[in-house]
């Protein structure tokens, strides 16, 4: 309906609570680069918290493992953290995704 | 380019035979029954996935435009305080839209597509927000009535299959509860308010009381898509259940703010413990879904205008982005 | 209580409320659904200073008004906003860039109120000051990407800047008020905000691309309840249930 207009890249996010010992995800975001990102991130994750760590990444350049022996019938290895539909196929001429 | 990745999808799928698919499909039913969450890279059947994206986006365009219904109040707030309270509640929901569209891009649909397919009317969203919030006393009816049946519905979803959705639930679940005290204790101050105050406490409870049970949506056995959610535990308890769950809870509340229910059925059954209720006419849920409600068109074109108006602004961020990344590699 | 330090109270939390309002506009319309949440963050901690001032400037009255009696049943010609936090939103890029003008001077402002001979004062201060450092991160964040953009978007926030420049005049206009205010240390002298915000806006302003407007343009006066017609609408709307229905608890 509209035209294709490129969406903003995908990040997931890491917070880590202000007496937290480690980073967690928390889920993912839109925004045109890091520091949009982290904005967002304060804005989406931790409406309520003082003092967290923010890590963001795009999602794309997660390395993911594959589910594990015991689920022997899992996807084909993709190593992406899931299947986004704008991890894959870049064109050349389109930078940063 | 999300074209591309649904291409693979389907490409991934044609490469299992059908002796493999019956053993993957029994082996996830065996995770769905040990109550194991189902993970984006696991294997899961194409039925599944397609519910899912269905379901958990229905829930992101409600949130979104569920935050036009009150957001239509900020600027009329009757104190500061109540004023201050509505923007976080509306707040709260973009939010709650952002998690859920998170959750269904797990499942390898992109944002954009989602939101294109709202804003061309194709996708569907909670019938609640098609209705006019056109008192003050609307915002209170909203937060009681419909938070009520939406925490009512959500909780059990934390408990839902697909780990990203149930862990989305979770979050939502967290922070909704302030979002039903703040609409009831609106009830409240304006019910024991003015007689003026009291008719429009009325009055809203009159226009909302119906369309927040339709809510829950049709009876089981009228509902499409029932059984198999039952049996993939994305649905966990039946819409009749949850209805009588509400009727229920609602009842004695409306009772305690003084007001009366709009259905002269309305009567408690002792026997079964019950509050036993009128018949919900379907035919106006019917009407709502095709988009003939009070507010479909003006939802559907305030998000429209939104979304192109801001258009250049999106596609501005992306080109600084951009520029700023050129500079970053010429530099290195 | 000084009338002075009144008016002073008056002039910082109807400036807050009434940028608060306009922002409240936006809710739910924003370009992106991250956007709405940022706006409405800030709409929501005006909020939040808008009651601690009018409070306070309440209770210093000592005549029964609270934050709601002030905000709610005042005229235009009473309220004490500067004259560019009524004006309409525009489109995005006019949004940000009234509101990038007014975080670098409530930032450099709240920073210089720390040391103000009023206690509770300096408190509201500390606290806002937290949230304006938040603001204005967003607000010249979003200038920069704007100014910097594409040729639409620089066009667009070109011609917010030269339209909404002039009414930055009024925020280093010292007039008696705010002479009597430094002079008891309650509030700051103007020159010295002034010696800050100019070269803090015009770094934002060069990394945008932009050009600074040469013209300086009208005076406003807002601040003593000179007002143009857009604030009559803007509390009609804000004030219309609490004039409908007097008497009423809410």
């Amino acid at each position: 309906m509209t035209q294709a207009e490129r969406d903003w890249p995908l990040w997931e996010v890491f917070i880590r609570s202000k007496s937290g010992l480690e980073h967690k995800h928390a889920g993912s975001l839109h925004a045109a680069d890091a520091t949009m990102a982290i904005e967002h991130a304060r804005d989406l994750y931790t409406r309520r918290m003082e003092g967290v760590s923010i890590w963001v990444v795009r999602s794309s350049e997660i390395v993911a493992s594959d589910p594990g022996e015991g689920a022997a019938l899992f996807e084909p290895a993709r190593d992406k953290v899931y299947r986004h539909p704008t991890f894959y196929e870049i064109p050349d001429e389109v930078k940063n995704l | 380019m999300y074209t591309q990745g649904l291409d693979q999808l389907g490409r991934s799928e044609l490469h299992v035979s059908s002796a493999d698919s019956a053993a993957l499909e029994r082996e996830f039913l065996a995770h769905i029954d040990r109550e194991e969450r189902i993970e984006p890279k696991d294997w899961m059947p194409p039925a599944y996935r397609q519910t899912l994206i269905r379901q958990i986006s229905q829930h992101a365009h409600s949130e979104i435009v569920g935050m036009l219904p009150e957001g239509n109040w900020i600027t009329r707030a009757p104190t500061l305080k109540r004023k201050a309270v509505l923007i976080a509640k509306v707040q709260d929901e973009g939010g709650h839209g952002a998690y859920l569209y998170s959750a269904a891009e797990t499942l390898g649909v992109a944002r954009a597509q989602l939101i294109d397919q709202l804003l061309a009317g194709t996708a569907k969203y909670s019938s609640i927000f098609n209705y006019p919030t056109v008192s003050w006393a609307d915002v209170g009816a909203i937060g009681w009535l419909v938070d009520g049946a939406a925490i009512m519905n959500q909780i059990p979803l934390c408990r839902c299959s697909y780990g990203p959705y149930a862990r989305a639930m979770i979050r939502i679940c967290k922070e909704e509860s302030f979002h039903q005290r703040q609409g009831f204790e609106i009830m409240l101050t304006l019910a024991r308010g003015t007689r003026e105050q009291r008719s429009m406490a009325q009055a809203a409870l009159d226009r909302w009381w119906w369309p927040s049970l339709m809510m829950f949506g049709p009876s089981d056995a009228d509902s499409m898509h029932g059984a198999q959610s039952t049996r993939w535990k994305i649905k966990r308890i039946s819409n009749d259940d949850l209805r009588q769950r509400f009727v229920d809870v609602t009842v004695p509340q409306a009772q305690f703010l003084g007001l009366k229910i709009p259905d002269p059925d309305l009567l408690w059954d002792g026997e079964r413990q019950h509050y036993r209720f009128g018949a919900i006419d379907w035919s106006e849920f019917n009407e709502v879904l095709k988009g003939n409600g009070p507010c479909n068109h003006e939802r559907l074109a305030a998000r429209r205008r939104a979304h192109e108006e801001g258009r250049w602004v999106r596609e501005a961020a992306l080109a600084y982005a951009d520029r700023k990344a050129a500079r970053a590699e010429a530099a290195a | 209580m000084s009338q002075a330090q009144f008016d002073y109270l008056l002039r910082l939390g109807d400036t807050s409320l009434i940028l608060a309002q306009r922002l409240g506009e936006w809710v739910g319309h924003a370009p992106a659904v991250e956007e709405d949440l940022g706006l409405a963050n800030i709409a929501l901690d005006l909020i939040g200073q808008a009651r601690l001032f009018l409070s306070y400037a309440g209770e210093l009255e000592g005549c029964g008004r609270d934050e709601d009696r002030l905000a709610f049943h005042r005229d235009v010609p009473e309220f004490r906003n500067f004259a560019l936090v009524e004006q309409p939103n525009g489109d995005f890029g006019a949004t940000i860039v009234r509101q990038f003008l007014l975080d670098t001077y409530q930032r450099e402002l709240y920073a210089e109120l720390l040391r103000s001979k009023d206690e509770r004062l300096a408190g509201i201060a500390a606290k806002s000051l937290k949230e304006t450092e938040y603001h204005w991160r967003f607000s010249s964040r979003w200038l920069v990407r704007l100014g910097d953009g594409t040729a639409d978007s620089h066009e667009r926030v070109q011609r917010a800047l030269t339209d909404l420049w002039p009414y930055t005049n009024e925020l280093f206009d010292a007039d008696a008020t705010d002479r009597a205010v430094a002079q008891a240390g309650i509030g700051p002298a103007l020159g010295t905000v002034e010696a800050r915000w100019r070269p803090a806006v015009g770094a934002v302003i060069e990394e945008a691309t932009l050009a600074r407007p040469a013209e300086r343009g009208k005076l406003t006066a807002g601040k003593r309840g000179m007002h143009g017609e857009a604030l009559g609408y803007v509390l009609a709307e804000m004030q219309f249930l609490q004039r409908a229905y007097p008497g009423g608890q809410w």
